[in-house]
Order: C-alpha cells, then structure tokens, then sequence
C-alpha cells in the first residue's frame, strides 16, 4: 500500500477544496494519521472504501477523544538597542504571550482492506469546539460496523454524528444528560468513608460529610415520582 | 506439633435448630433409637433450604463461575439449588453476580420485588457487594445493598464455584435456622417487614434517590 504521504496527496489531487494534514505519531509505532475535515468526510470515506487500489472495505475501530482548552505560551524574542549607553550593544528582550487554543472533540477511525490484506489507514476527525458546534459526518452509511461505536461516542463524548440512522445512547440511560469521558466531567458526589489506601478518596468523603446532612439523615431528596421508603408489605401471600 | 495417640472424639454434632419444647438434644437421642421426631418448622425448613431455586440471570464475569457452579465439575444439584428458573415468579434466590451498572440496578430491583417471598438474595463478588474495582466508576453502583436486602455476601474477583458453594451452603445454614413464629420469627412472616422495595429512578446525573435509606446506611468512619 502506498505511504500515508502519498495518500495524502492522491486526496489532495482527488478533493482540491478539501483540507487533509497529516498527523505525525512520534511513537515506535509511527501509526501516522490524516486529520480530514468534516466537510468533505463524507466524500474522502467512499473514496477511500471504492478506490481500486485501497478498498478500505472495513472499519475496524471508531474512538473519541476530547481535547480540552488549553494555554499555550508564546516567547517572542527582540532584540533592542541598549537604552543605557550609545556604544550600540543591544539587548534581548523576551515578551511572553499567553493564548487559549480552543479546544475540540475528535473522532478517529481505523480503517482496513479485508480484500487487499493492508491497512490500517487511521482518519481523524475534528468538530469546531466542544461546547455548540459538535457535528461531525456519520461514517455509519459507509462503513456498518460504525453503527455503535459512534453512538458510543455520542454517548461518553457528546459528537452529534449527522446522518447517523440511530444516534441513541449506547450504555447510559436516555435520561442521562452529561457526557463523561470528557475532561471536565462532573462526577456524582457521593463518596462515603471507606476502608480504602486512597487518600483523595478519603478526602472528598470527609469533605462530603462535612456538607452534607447527617450520616443517618441521609435519606433527604428521594427523587421525583419515587416510592417513598416501603414500610407496608405485600408478602402475606408468602404466609405459612 | 506431636501427635496424639488417643482416639480422635468425635465431632460436637450440631443439631439442627427446632422449635418446640423438647430439646435438640432430646430429640437427637430418640434418633440414635430409632425415633424420628420432628417439627412442622424443621421439616419445612429442611425441604426448602435443599431446594432452592435461583433466577437465572448474570451480570458480569462472576455469571462465569456460577454457570461453572452448575456443570458436573462442582455440581451445585448437590445442594438441590440446580434449578435456574428464568422467572422471578418461580425463583427463591436471587445470586447478583457481577457489576451491577446504573441502567440495570431499577431492573434488579424490579426483579426483586417480583420474587415471591420466602425470598433470599446473594451478592456474589466485589462488585455486587460494593462496586469493586469499578466502585467510583460513573456508570456502577456501589453495591446492590443500597437497594434490596442482602442475605449473603460472597467475596471474590470472582469467587470461585467453591466460594460459591460454600455461600450456599451458608444459606442453607440460614434458612434452617429461621423461626416461623414467636417474636424473633423469619423476615418473611412478618407483616411489617417490606418484602419490595423502591425501584430507583433513571436521573439527569444519577439514580434518584441513590440509595435506599431503609435498607443501607453509608459507614460510619472509625472515630479515631
């Protein structure tokens, strides 16, 4: 199979308006990646799933990943003429910038050839941000086996996948409003003492108790439309 | 450790426990004559610990070992608990075995109260007793016994078939001991004791309520 360059650039040829990088991976694996946008998603894929010479005819793996904001710190350096003495020595002056680089969720595919034994070709896909603009193309018309995994990743993620034929939860409840594999995932605060090692644990059960009502008063805030606590019985049938 | 050449004695015999005015002891020597006497109590007790019937369904890997409980290997039809019924209208135990998550603890306990009592429920693993390894998980909750009463506790990643067993067999040891009358008599001939219990609801964040403050109160810290 031809390399993940010229991939790249046999895309480029075929998708002139689209815009493909290459996402280098360091590691010993060197698994590179091309990061597509989600615009021509949908056309790169069937590409990639028809083109006689890849027919990438299976999608072995979809996962996300969320990318929080994050500060990037930019040191420019200048060089100024001595303010002090005219002998023309200058002076390095550092001036630090501080930016936000906004962060985003990103769905990654692996894709194989089942006919032609190579692969994996591993495509990226990026949304706007992560709070409002979290549509991505569904690859579940292109590849079957995206059916699930992308729910999952709708579901633990929160990327909307457009023209997905089932976009449900997949492992949470439908009631279930939050995402939580994401970065800044508020978890339930329901830590009890434990005999546990783990002092962070700890910690947020002292924390808890100490915000919280009594220990045996617990019971406080039953939810909506649930039963109050059984105290009548219903087992005289099982009467000897 | 020296040996000792005096004869071994014999076990101290247990009697199984009974109600009634003669004592157990008593009524052990009418035995050794031939006698059998017996109670109404001892003899339902008796049928029913040997003939539990489990509803058949698992959660996690732990479902592993209790279907390995079930084949010839360890044969859990020597303790008469072999017939996994897959109706909880049928069922006298309940053998939560595995991870309960979230999505599925209102169904356990739905199944629960659909059980007909005498009903009798075993948390097999960690994670049904506290969630295990996956305890702060967001999706699993931190033991059935937040919901529903819990007989047996059954330690393990997963227990073995033995350990399985052996709960069983603890059970077993429960059952025959309970009273049918009198004032310390079994949970389910008392009118007021609950024999269903809240089913959870599906929240925003997390079941609502996320426990049963009836059945299980959090752990009191050590005071030092």
């Amino acid at each position: 199979m031809e390399t993940v360059e010229q991939l790249r650039d046999r895309l480029l040829a075929r998708f002139p308006a689209a815009k493909i990088e290459l996402v280098t991976n360091p590691s010993a694996a060197a698994e590179h990646s091309l990061l597509i946008d989600a615009a021509h998603g949908r056309d790169i894929a069937l590409f990639l799933r028809d083109d006689p010479t890849l027919r990438l005819d299976y999608c072995s793996n979809v996962t996300g990943i969320d990318w929080p904001d994050k500060e990037i710190t930019d040191i420019t350096k200048t060089t100024v003429a001595d303010p002090a003495g005219a002998s023309g020595a200058t002076k390095v002056v550092e001036q630090k910038t501080t930016r936000i680089q906004p962060g985003y969720l990103e769905a990654v595919y692996h894709l194989y050839s089942m006919a032609l034994k190579h692969g994996p070709v591993i495509l990226r896909l990026r949304t706007a941000n992560r709070s409002d603009a979290v549509t991505l193309p569904s690859f579940t018309p292109v590849w079957r086996s995206c059916d699930f995994q992308e729910r999952e990743i709708y579901d633990l993620y929160g990327i909307i996948f457009e023209c997905h034929p089932d976009l449900r939860r997949l492992l949470m409840w439908y009631e279930f409003k939050d995402h939580p594999m994401r970065k800044d995932y508020v978890e339930p605060d329901d830590y009890e003492w434990e005999p546990t090692a783990h002092g962070a644990i700890l910690e947020k059960a002292k924390a808890n108790r100490l915000t919280s009502a009594p220990i045996a008063g617990d019971a406080a805030t039953p939810g909506p439309g649930s039963a109050p606590p059984a105290t009548k019985s219903s087992n005289t049938e099982a009467k000897p | 450790m020296e040996m000792s050449d005096a004869t071994p004695t014999p076990a101290a015999y247990t009697p199984f426990p009974a109600a009634g005015n003669i004592p157990d002891a008593d009524r052990e020597d009418l035995r050794r004559h031939g006698v059998l006497m017996t109670s109404m109590e001892e003899l339902y007790n008796w049928g029913r610990s040997n003939s539990i019937w489990p509803l058949q369904f698992g959660l996690a890997c732990c479902a592993i070992e209790m279907i390995a409980a079930a084949t010839a290997r360890f044969d859990i039809a020597r303790f008469g608990a072999e017939i996994f019924r897959p109706s909880p209208r049928q069922a006298d135990l309940m053998i939560v075995s595995g991870t309960v998550t979230k999505k599925m603890a209102p169904l356990v306990v739905r199944l629960w109260n659909q059980m007909p009592e005498p009903k009798y429920c075993i948390a097999m693993g960690a994670c049904a007793i506290s969630g295990g390894p996956f305890k702060q998980g967001y999706n699993v909750l931190k033991g059935i016994d937040r919901f529903i009463p819990v007989d047996i506790y059954i330690p393990g990643c997963p227990p073995r078939p033995e350990a399985l067993l052996n709960g069983l067999v603890q059970l077993q040891k429960k059952i025959k001991g309970e009273k049918l009358s009198g004032p310390d008599a079994a949970r389910f001939t008392r009118a007021d004791v609950p024999s269903e219990f809240p089913i959870p609801e599906y929240g925003a964040h997390d079941l609502e309520p996320t426990k049963n403050p009836a059945v299980w109160t959090p752990p009191a810290p050590p005071s030092a």
